[in-house]
């Protein structure tokens, strides 16, 4: 029996396979499809601290090998999170970690309070890279001043595993990484989306309600990687990777680039059980290999 | 109802019109429980396809555990899933999203209203109607004749009149200007499914009669399955909600298409 177990902080994970944030809802959507308690944690949708409608529709256009969304942080606030979706998701038998996202620092170092009293949230994943949101989002995480304000702020305010999702819209990745780890981040998670557009010709229009979105699939994997491998280098905390990851194989690669986990996103859209099969597939090639653990092949890259 | 991923063999895939195949796919073992309305996500065998293509429900035989599906050539999936010959493994999830609410209400006099492809979910509703004991009237649009799809079969379960642009079948004009509709106390309900200009000039012509309506939407759609936010429409209720789970089945007072 192979070890699969990781750990992000102090935060212990059974495995390191994750759903990412916006792909996966509040995990009992997928429970039809697959055991969800196998999961080494579910991260569930953003969360900000007044309720959002998100962008107009159409917020999806399908890209060669992948896909654009403007969801624009659709969910129902912090409030609605505590009183009535966390009495649900604390039954699932795995870390159950909230994205959280804001306008402002303010917004953010509330929310995170808010969730910082729930007993059975583990962890929270600071979102400074949605591209979606016209305020906030994006704008803190492409500087590693802003960066390191907002997640500076959250820190106090927030005691347990703070994991920072780092944008890939940047000339480098690794600045804006240290930033935050210098402001107390327990890990980073990389890569949110790529900006990008797509466009009706025929129309004359562009695709999306919002003009440009967030690109995501195998066409970003590589981008993806290279970051990953650029920045568990530069930082000492834990990186957790993700970026196109469709298979077990892909998520191997992250963990040799140096991924203590990973995160699977737009694969749930196309196969539902996939991150079952991923977590199957890793202790497979591990065996197959003869390694004892998972650690054994973090950053292993020879 | 509880969702299924299946792997399912193409039984059949044959031209049901001049770019429309009517796909038939068994299931292994029984065939879950599932409603008219409802639809599939339909795994496309092409690799440069990404996504899941969501498809409508168009019949289903509960003795064989077979599923049929009108594909429409749209674009590269919709072509891919058209040439998918049999003993072909397409992956699905079914069944998805809510049908039409027709085994809560009293209906007796539906109207079942189709455009184009949208006449889909409808055989699976008549059918279900008939089985039930009440008869359907069909009312079917299109550009042109041979553009409206399985006139034999829908006739099977009720009467159908028809609309096309051309004149070339039925009245001439859209389905709202219809003869049909000159007597509107003959019917109780209206069940519509087609292109989004199309369902608008129904519910209006339903709330203008005072007659309850149901309308399916077709939303561009990733998951199917309400994780992900894309498909969102906007209701008076709840704001955006998904169309996949949420629908794509509506009642029209829920719809902020008037205001």
């Amino acid at each position: 029996m192979v070890q699969l177990n990781t750990k992000i902080g102090s935060l212990e994970l059974k495995n390191p396979v994750m759903t990412a944030s916006g792909t996966f809802g509040y995990g009992t959507e997928y429970a039809d499809f697959m055991d969800i308690n196998r999961l080494g944690a579910i991260i569930v949708k953003g969360t900000t601290l007044n309720p959002r409608q998100g962008n107009p529709y159409p917020r999806m256009a399908e890209t060669p090998s992948g896909m654009l969304n403007a969801v624009g942080l659709q969910n129902k606030g912090v409030d609605y999170f505590v009183d009535h979706i966390y009495p649900e998701v604390r039954k699932i038998e795995t870390n159950i970690i909230v994205n959280v996202s804001g306008s402002c620092i303010d917004d953010y170092v509330q929310t995170a309070s808010i969730i910082n009293t729930l007993d059975d949230i583990p962890a929270i994943e600071l979102n400074i890279s949605c591209p979606n949101v016209k305020q906030g989002g994006m704008a803190f995480g492409v500087k590693p001043e802003s960066a390191a304000q907002v997640v500076s702020a959250v820190r106090k305010a927030y005691d347990k595993t703070l994991i920072v999702k780092l944008s890939p819209n940047v000339t480098d990745i690794t600045e804006i990484a240290r930033a935050v780890e210098g402001a107390g981040a327990d890990s980073v998670s990389l890569i949110n989306t790529m900006l990008g557009m797509a466009i009706d010709a025929e129309k004359r229009k562009p695709i999306l309600s919002t003009i440009t979105g967030g690109m995501s699939g195998p066409a970003v994997k590589p981008v993806a990687l290279r970051m990953v491998w650029q920045t568990a280098k530069a930082v000492k905390i834990p990186v957790i990777g993700l970026g196109g990851i469709c298979s077990a194989t892909d998520a191997i690669e992250f963990l040799l680039a140096g991924a203590s986990a990973i995160q699977i996103g737009t694969a749930n859209f196309i196969d539902p059980s996939i991150s079952e099969k991923v977590i199957d597939g890793i202790a497979d090639y591990l065996q197959r290999h003869n390694f004892n653990s998972v650690q054994d092949i973090i950053g292993a890259l020879e | 109802m509880k969702k299924y991923q299946s792997d399912m063999v193409v039984v059949d895939n044959v031209m049901v019109g001049p770019c429309a195949t009517l796909l038939t796919l068994q299931y292994p073992g029984t065939l879950p429980d599932m409603v008219a309305g409802q639809f599939a996500e339909l795994q496309v065998p092409s690799a440069k396809v990404l996504l899941r293509r969501p498809i409508s429900i168009h019949a289903i035989d509960r003795d064989k555990n077979l599923v049929e599906f009108i594909i429409q050539i749209v674009g590269e999936g919709t072509q891919s899933l058209a040439s998918a010959k049999t003993g072909d493994v397409i992956n699905v999830l079914l069944p998805l999203g809510n049908g039409f609410g027709y085994r809560s209400t009293h209906v007796s006099r539906p109207l079942l209203i189709g455009g184009g492809v949208g006449v889909a979910p409808l055989l699976f509703l008549g059918q279900d109607f008939a089985e039930h004991g009440i008869k359907p009237t069909f009312l079917f649009g299109g550009r042109t004749e041979n553009l409206i799809l399985r006139k034999d079969e829908f006739m099977k379960y009720g009467d159908l009149f028809m609309t096309t642009e051309d004149g070339s079948a039925g009245e001439k004009g859209f389905v709202t200007n219809h003869s049909l509709l000159l007597d509107n106390e003959q019917f109780d309900r209206i069940y519509a499914c087609g292109p989004t200009p199309m369902l608008k000039a129904v519910a209006r012509w339903a709330m203008e009669h005072e007659i309850a309506c149901e309308v399916s939407l077709e939303h561009k759609m990733a998951c199917g399955i309400g994780a992900c936010l894309c498909c969102v429409e906007d209701t008076a209720d709840q704001g955006n909600v998904c169309v996949c789970k949420e629908g794509p089945v509506f009642t029209i007072d829920r719809l902020k298409w008037f205001n």
